[in-house]
């Protein structure tokens, strides 16, 4: 009779498959295991990005399946790379990546900073902040529209309780200068608490030990900050950069709720532009070898910041 | 400096990577900035250089 679980396995299994794992090597199993996974990368991941690059030299339109596909060569990128409109939507993706990072990352470390200090109701403020981030992009866009409305806005009314402007005498989503930093604000509020979290986590890896030795050292508490704290979060701030990053150059739900891209085109991003050309215009081709673009820039991007990463680590 | 020209005739990691890196950055900087068009023009050319010679480069010894 089997006594332990394992025997009890061994004798359930029938005898013509347990004979055939028998004969397998280690190796063997392990591939047996690790095959889905890869099988799965290839058919979600590898697969659709070689054919994305194949179709980036054709002028295929998936609305017109019968149509001869025409091998058009490098013409596509000829086009974007010459295109003045899509350098415009370039530069208001620039725009959108360097405000939110640069501000996400100073106010959630500020907070991060804040709420590592014990206080009485310290959980309560941080579940608070985490709040917007749990939320749907979709119904952030929904419900920062509201908030810009000049007539019944809030936000009107408290830029105008501290500048004195009449709440009606602008509008954050209709004028052309104001558009870009509303979606900058709008994304700012949603995505701080995670670049909170990340910096919180790292604040509460550093050992005690460390600052009491400072301390010892009679280190003062600003050059404790600089040594000590900045440079051991430091990696947890990259990360965080990196995941913000992205995440932003691909951020489409938030600002098509809130801007549509407009006025004109001053907030149309890439990814906008991009499902334009690819599901409005319906050419596939050309939006391929935009995707393609995208794809090459993020990508180089990450190498060289996971790479400045691992020097951080390394330290 | 000269042993950054050493490393890079020698085919060391650290050298080629740093240029690699350097003409993503200068690439994706053309892609973005907003002074001339002919700069957007060349980014991707450069970007794609960039990456291609970082993954190469990623291979050699350090």
């Amino acid at each position: 009779m089997p006594n332990s679980p394992m025997e009890k396995v061994a004798k359930a299994t029938p005898e013509k498959v347990a004979k055939r794992i028998r004969g397998l090597s280690d190796r063997a199993i392990a591939w047996i295991f690790v095959a889905p996974s890869i099988f799965l990368l290839l058919a979600v991941n590898i697969f659709p990005l070689i054919w994305t690059i194949r179709l980036s030299f054709t002028n295929f339109r998936v609305n017109r399946p019968n149509k001869d596909v025409e091998w058009v060569g490098l013409r596509n990128y000829e086009r974007i790379l010459g295109d003045s409109d899509i350098w415009m939507t370039m530069q208001a993706t620039a725009h959108f990546l360097l405000w939110t990072i640069v501000l996400q990352v100073l106010i959630g470390f500020f907070l991060a900073f804040l709420i590592n200090k014990k206080f009485r109701g310290n959980d309560m403020w941080t579940t608070i902040i985490v709040f917007p981030m749990m939320l749907s992009p979709a119904v952030v866009g929904n419900f920062w529209t509201f908030l810009y409305q000049p007539q019944i806005g809030l936000f009107n009314y408290v830029v105008s309780f501290f500048t004195g402007a009449d709440p009606a005498s602008f509008s954050m989503i209709g004028d052309v200068h104001l558009a870009p930093w509303s979606i900058v604000i709008a994304d700012t509020w949603m995505w701080t608490p995670f670049v909170m979290l990340i910096c919180l986590a790292g604040l509460r890896s550093i050992p005690d030990s460390i600052y009491e030795a400072a301390e010892c050292d009679r280190a003062s508490k600003w050059r404790q900050f600089w040594t000590i704290t900045i440079p051991m979060v430091l990696p947890f701030l990259m990360l965080a950069i990196l995941f913000r990053g992205i995440e932003n150059f691909k951020m489409f739900d938030l600002v098509v709720q809130l801007t549509g891209g407009g006025p004109g085109n001053i907030t149309t991003l890439t990814s906008i532009d991009l499902k334009r050309e690819a599901f409005e215009k319906w050419k596939t081709g050309y939006s391929s070898a935009y995707a393609v673009i995208l794809f090459v820039t993020v990508f180089g991007l990450a190498s060289i910041y996971v790479k400045a990463l691992n020097k951080v680590k390394e330290r | 400096m000269s042993n950054f020209v050493k490393g890079l005739v020698g085919f060391r990691r650290g050298p080629w990577e740093m240029v690699a890196s350097i003409l993503i950055a200068l690439g994706v900087f053309m892609l973005m900035q907003p002074f001339a068009l002919w700069l957007y023009t060349y980014s991707f050319i450069t970007t794609l250089i960039g990456t291609v010679m970082f993954i190469l480069v990623s291979h050699l010894p350090k």
